[in-house]
């Protein structure tokens, strides 16, 4: 369980808050959407839960671990899928894999099976031996993906994971994820296709401004709104029109 | 352990994939030993292939003159022209045709002497064993100069050995004219020697020695060590743009969300890297032994001192990758790295005494000296090739360079720490 309380970020020279004052709580088994325009706090959030940044103010704990207390226990048990690919594009998919597949203790036979079983569920099995640098754009993100879950983690982040790519690859990624999750896997996961959030999530929060304005499963939340008809309706009538381009 | 090796051969595997870097690496560094070696071999020679051309003007036609002339062609360094006259020589030099020209005034032999004859015979007569000079004959004679006219763009250092050496054979010369006119005032007979004028003093240079051999230190002795640890200093160019790199392919950021430590990352960086220092050091050295010869130049000796020198190798590599490391956990882009650490090292290089020696500095670039792991690394050097000492003595330089490398690598470790702190 992720109990997030009174989270608060503010960068450095920044004028506004990214994140403000946020209260959450993901359950486990839940697939969480976090959704948002540009801008609104979606990867400080994903980023603050993964240990990448500091939080200017509040706490959180998953599975009741801190990073202050707990910060490898932590680690092991969490998996990110960046939105950049973070891999080695001179090396081969396998050696990305078996590498920091490593850094999470795995080794030997055991790390050599689950890096095949993945690239095989993913359909990446005799590019194995082939260098990044010459994937496209969606088999990068499959491989993006298996870094992140070798080690089965507890809860997943996943930060726009699908973005630019192919409508096939993505009905693999987002397949894959949907088994994890029958494995007990809790995902948290942000992204701008709010069709795929509302077939794939449990729940979701709207996030705007650093704050969460409405939380709850899709369905509830489209009901709430009796003029909207999905998700995107929802979020445009929370959200507004307005573009949100920020630099 | 494991993610450690795992870490290092991730390192070896991105390394091997970049064949062009990794010939950089070696390639590189052995041309710059080799060109660096060839150059300054010359100025090591006694015998000098190529004479330094030098203008000759003589209006003296004398005994000095001849004198001076046939001590700058014994010293077998430079090919004299003769020029008729003081303006067309001057031309060439300011032209940078020519980098000196000599001009020896007129009557300098003749008058020399005179001036001589005149001082001996006063003193002479001081003591009364000569008459007294007539009044008429106390004559003031005018001073001479020999003109010289150096190309503006000589180096100091040549101005001042060139200056030193007429310096030495004028004094000896006017020595040799006071004697003789001595003797020609003490006796008739110009073949009874009077006076001994072989010099009374002479200098004789102690070397170490090995046994019964001598150590002579040759330009392949000072120029392998300095350029070597050049080359393994340079290794922080590509180390620190590894690091850069992978800042920026964000793989730097995944690894900071996996349970590995910033010292098992920066582990395998070094163990590769120091793999990659200690083999470029074997080539060096297997170029001074063996290529060199080959091209003329003296053969490096490296008997007996292999572990020492290897010793030192992996020190110096450990400082050298130190400053790789920092250098590549500070700086953010590749535009930042690269030129700052080649820069950098050629300061270091050059506080360290690997283009200028170390006790011909400035007092305080003396003291700055002391703090150059480069200087460290090149008296550890030195100490095994030219002054033979054991690895007791090697002892402090060692630590100097390891606590270089603790200390370099712990600020990396803090600062990332404290910039990523969660």
């Amino acid at each position: 369980m992720i109990l997030i309380s009174q989270l608060s970020k503010k960068y450095k020279n920044a004028e506004e808050y990214s994140v403000l004052d946020l209260n959450l709580k993901i359950n486990e088994g839940e697939i969480y959407g976090l959704l948002g325009p540009n801008g609104a706090g979606k990867t400080t959030l994903i980023s603050m839960l993964s240990s990448l940044i500091k939080p200017t103010a509040g706490h959180f704990s998953i599975n009741g671990f801190t990073y202050q207390k707990n910060g490898n226990q932590l680690r092991q048990l969490i998996g990110i899928v960046p939105q950049e690919y973070a891999l080695y594009p001179t090396l081969t998919a396998y050696e990305n894999l078996y590498y920091l597949g490593s850094m999470y203790g795995l080794k030997g036979e055991q790390l050599k099976e689950k890096i095949n079983f993945h690239l095989e569920v993913l359909g990446l099995e005799k590019f194995s031996r082939k260098k990044l640098d010459t994937f496209s754009g969606g088999m990068k993100r499959r491989i993006n993906l298996i870094a992140s879950i070798l080690h089965d983690p507890k809860v997943l982040f996943l930060d726009e994971p699908t973005v630019g790519v192919d409508v096939q690859s993505k009905n693999v990624i987002i397949d894959h994820l949907k088994k994890l999750n029958t494995l007990g896997t809790t995902i948290v996961y942000t992204s701008h296709h709010l069709n795929e959030a509302e077939q794939f999530c449990t729940k979701v929060a709207i996030i705007d401004h650093g704050k969460i304005i409405v939380e709850g499963a899709p369905k509830d939340l489209i009901s709430r709104y009796p003029e909207s008809h999905n998700l995107e309706d929802v979020f445009l009538t929370l959200t507004g029109k307005a573009l949100r381009d920020h630099a | 352990m494991h993610k450690l090796w795992a870490s290092t051969y991730k390192e070896l595997l991105l390394l091997s994939r970049d064949l062009g870097g990794l010939a950089i690496l070696f390639v590189m560094p052995l041309i710059l030993v080799v060109t660096i070696t060839l150059i300054q071999d010359s100025t090591f020679r006694s015998i000098n292939d190529n004479k330094i051309p030098i203008l000759w003007v003589d209006y003296d036609k004398g005994e000095v003159s001849k004198n001076i002339y046939d001590g700058l062609a014994e010293s077998n360094s430079f090919n004299i022209i003769g020029k008729e006259t003081d303006n067309e020589a001057k031309e060439l030099v300011f032209k940078g045709k020519y980098q000196l020209a000599i001009v020896i005034p007129p009557n300098l032999s003749s008058e020399l002497e005179k001036k001589v004859n005149l001082n001996v015979e006063g003193l002479l007569s001081k003591f009364g064993l000569d008459e007294d000079m007539p009044e008429s004959e106390k004559m003031d004679l005018k001073k001479k100069e020999v003109i010289l006219y150096f190309d503006p763009a000589t180096q100091m250092a040549f101005k001042n050995s060139i200056k030193n050496g007429i310096d030495k054979m004028i004094f000896k010369i006017e020595t040799q004219t006071i004697y003789k006119a001595f003797q020609s005032q003490i006796t008739d007979d110009e073949t009874e020697a009077i006076f001994d004028t072989e010099s009374f003093i002479t200098f004789k240079e102690i070397t170490p020695r090995i046994g019964e051999n001598e150590i002579i230190p040759n330009s392949v002795q000072h120029n392998v060590p300095a350029w070597t640890l050049f080359a393994i200093f340079f290794i922080i160019v590509p180390l620190s743009i590894n690091m850069v790199k992978e800042k920026s392919q964000g793989t730097f950021v995944r690894l900071r969300t996996n349970p590995v430590s910033y010292l098992t990352v920066l582990g395998g960086k070094t163990l590769v890297y120091l793999s990659v220092c200690l083999i470029q050091f074997g080539l060096m050295l297997g170029i001074g032994v063996y290529l060199f010869p080959i091209l003329g130049l003296p053969s490096l000796d490296v008997s007996g001192k292999i572990p020492q020198l290897f010793l030192v190798a992996i020190f110096a590599g450990l400082a050298a990758i130190g400053l790789g490391l920092l250098l590549g956990t500070v700086a953010k882009t590749q535009e930042q790295s690269a030129p700052f650490g080649a820069t950098f090292v050629v300061i270091l290089a050059a506080l360290g005494g690997v283009w200028v020696p170390v006790f011909i500095m400035p007092k305080f670039m003396q003291t700055l000296s002391n703090l150059s792991p480069m200087n460290w690394g090149l008296n550890a050097f030195y100490d095994v090739f030219l002054r033979d000492v054991g690895i007791i003595d090697l002892v402090p330089e060692l630590s100097l360079l390891f606590l270089f490398f603790v200390v370099t690598t712990a600020i990396s470790i803090f600062y990332n720490e404290r910039k990523n702190a969660v």
